[in-house]
């Protein structure tokens, strides 16, 4: 098993807290992990992004040329990263980021309204967790109870009693998320 | 899971390690990309738990004489920056290479000249492993290319440098120092005691006792007879180094028609790259150095006796191809590939450069 992920969007979205999340759980499952972020001036309010690999085997490099895995939560990031998912592909966007939708025809795309949800769950900072869920409906490459494992390592103590919503939010994107034909 | 993994920054690694080594001291001015060294430091406290001092100096230049005067004393000290910050630090550098002194400075390279970028780089191989600052020295120069690395490396560069009494450094770069991977953190030694630190370096300058003379720690010998035994005496050192402490890493290099030598993060690029050639039936080993200085030389050599083209892949304008091409003295081809200022290279890039430039 191998799966080679990039996740972008604009700084303050989460994007490198959902990849974090996602290389604990990963850590939980005794899998390979790299994690690469986006330290640049991009952090801080422009473009963010983060590389994560999750393997059976040792992993060679940290920066790739193309991702088995999209997840595009801003324009700009879209037209960065369209062209770099492999060929049978999924690429998941965020419906209120996106106003020019992909328009590859040799990869899946699918289309989360996790905006939309974080606002119905009154809690923007949600959006990364729904996000997150609705990767792992399409990619169950962790277990649930590893991303539980996963919050608790990633999460400062004082955050702690945060996960069940986090959970929840997880879930939530589990069940929104939805095909692009 | 074992307990013992840890998922975690290269700079936070070096971090950790530090204090699990035993360090005495750490002297450090914020830059990026290398912050989380300090910052996890001073989150961890150390000087609660072994009483490994920990301080952000005024500057750059400041921690490289704090430095200084920690490793006079024959304590295990060191530093960290970036590349500019590093600049700043080369005239300490040279003094204690020129006093003979161990401690441990990183490296964590962007790109240059001047204050550049804050993006991932190496060239800064030609100050780390041709001396950097005045004289005739040389660095004991690591080149992690792990998370792990980062980690075992403190303590390798630490008993390095007490071996041969001469500064050792780590060389790596914004992608090894930003990425977290799996680490599994040194154990912890005690700290040295004053018992163990005088018997251990008879040098050092902790008090003189009435049965020896007085320890005399300075670069400065006016008198050029002195200067240059002790100019040999260094250059005999450097020839032990040389001779013992040769480290690198072979992949899929029997066998190979082609060579990538490639070190630090862009080592780990090209293992993706030879997988990527493997794959369309072309046989590229990489030898990845470990130890920059001293260069493995003779490793490269043997691999120029049976590929049809070498190519030193770095991020640089071609540093490191200078010791590729004396090691192989004009056997077979050599090329470089390198991006510049920060920009990293994908692995199918360094593949494309390698056709074009050996096939």
């Amino acid at each position: 098993m191998k799966e080679e992920i990039i996740i972008a969007g604009f700084g303050g979205q989460g994007v490198l807290s959902m990849g974090k999340i996602l290389a604990y759980s990963g850590l939980m499952e005794d899998k390979e992990v790299t994690w690469m972020p986006s330290y640049g001036p991009e952090q801080r309010g422009g473009t963010a992004n983060v590389t994560v690999i999750l393997s059976d085997e040792r992993i060679s490099s940290p920066v790739l040329n193309s991702f088995d895995v999209a997840v595009i939560l801003n324009q700009p990031s879209l037209e960065k990263f369209e062209s770099k998912v492999k060929p049978g592909g999924i690429l998941i966007y965020d419906g209120y980021g996106i106003h020019h939708p992909p328009t590859r025809k040799d990869i899946n795309v699918y289309c989360i309204d996790a905006m939309e949800a974080a606002i119905e769950m009154n809690n923007t900072k949600a959006l990364n967790m729904i996000v997150l869920g609705g990767l792992l409906k399409l990619k169950p490459m962790v277990s649930m109870e590893n991303v539980v494992k996963g919050l608790k390592k990633s999460l400062p103590e004082r955050h702690h009693n945060l996960i069940p919503l986090n959970e929840k939010a997880i879930l939530k994107g589990m069940e929104i998320i939805r095909k692009v034909e | 899971m074992k307990e013992d993994i840890k998922l975690m920054k290269g700079n936070e690694a070096i971090a950790h390690a530090a204090i699990r080594y035993g360090a005495d001291g750490y002297f450090g001015y914020p830059i990026t990309p290398q912050s989380e060294v300090m910052e996890t430091l001073m989150a961890e406290q150390p000087w609660t738990t072994t009483g490994m001092v920990v301080l952000q100096a005024e500057s750059e230049v400041a921690a490289i004489n704090m430095v200084y005067g920690g490793a006079s004393c024959g304590k295990a000290v060191m530093t960290s920056s970036s590349s500019p910050g590093v600049s700043l630090k080369q005239e300490g550098i040279s003094y204690l290479a020129g006093a003979e002194l161990p401690c441990l400075i990183v490296n964590v390279m962007r790109g240059g000249p001047g204050l550049g970028t804050i993006q991932p780089s190496q060239a800064d191989y030609f100050q780390a492993t041709k001396g950097g600052g005045h004289g005739d020295y040389h660095l004991i120069t690591l080149a992690p290319a792990s998370v792990q690395e980062m980690a075992d490396f403190v303590a390798l560069g630490f008993d390095l440098a007490f071996k041969y009494r001469n500064p050792a450094i780590i060389l790596a770069d914004g992608i090894i120092g930003q990425m977290m991977e799996k680490v599994v953190l040194p154990p912890f030694r005690k700290r040295r005691t004053e018992e163990e630190i005088r018997e251990q370096n008879p040098w050092a300058a902790l008090g003189k006792p009435k049965d020896r003379k007085r320890n005399v720690v300075t670069s400065l010998e006016l008198d050029p007879a002195i200067m240059e035994q002790n100019n040999i005496r260094f250059q005999a050192t450097y020839k032990r180094i040389s001779e013992n402490e040769v480290r690198f890493e072979e992949i899929n290099c029997e066998n190979a028609d082609y060579l990538i030598v490639a070190f630090g993060s862009m080592a780990r690029i090209c293992q993706k790259t030879i997988e990527l050639a493997a794959e369309e039936g072309i046989k590229v080993g990489l030898l990845r150095p470990i130890t920059l200085w001293p260069f493995p030389s003779e490793a490269v050599a043997r691999q120029a006796d049976h590929v049809k083209g070498i190519l030193s892949a770095e991020l640089n304008a071609g540093q490191m191809v200078e010791d590729v091409r004396l090691a192989v003295n004009g056997k077979v081809r050599v090329e470089h590939f390198g991006r510049l200022g920060g920009i990293v290279p994908t692995p199918d890039e360094v593949l494309a450069a390698l056709k074009e430039k050996l096939m």
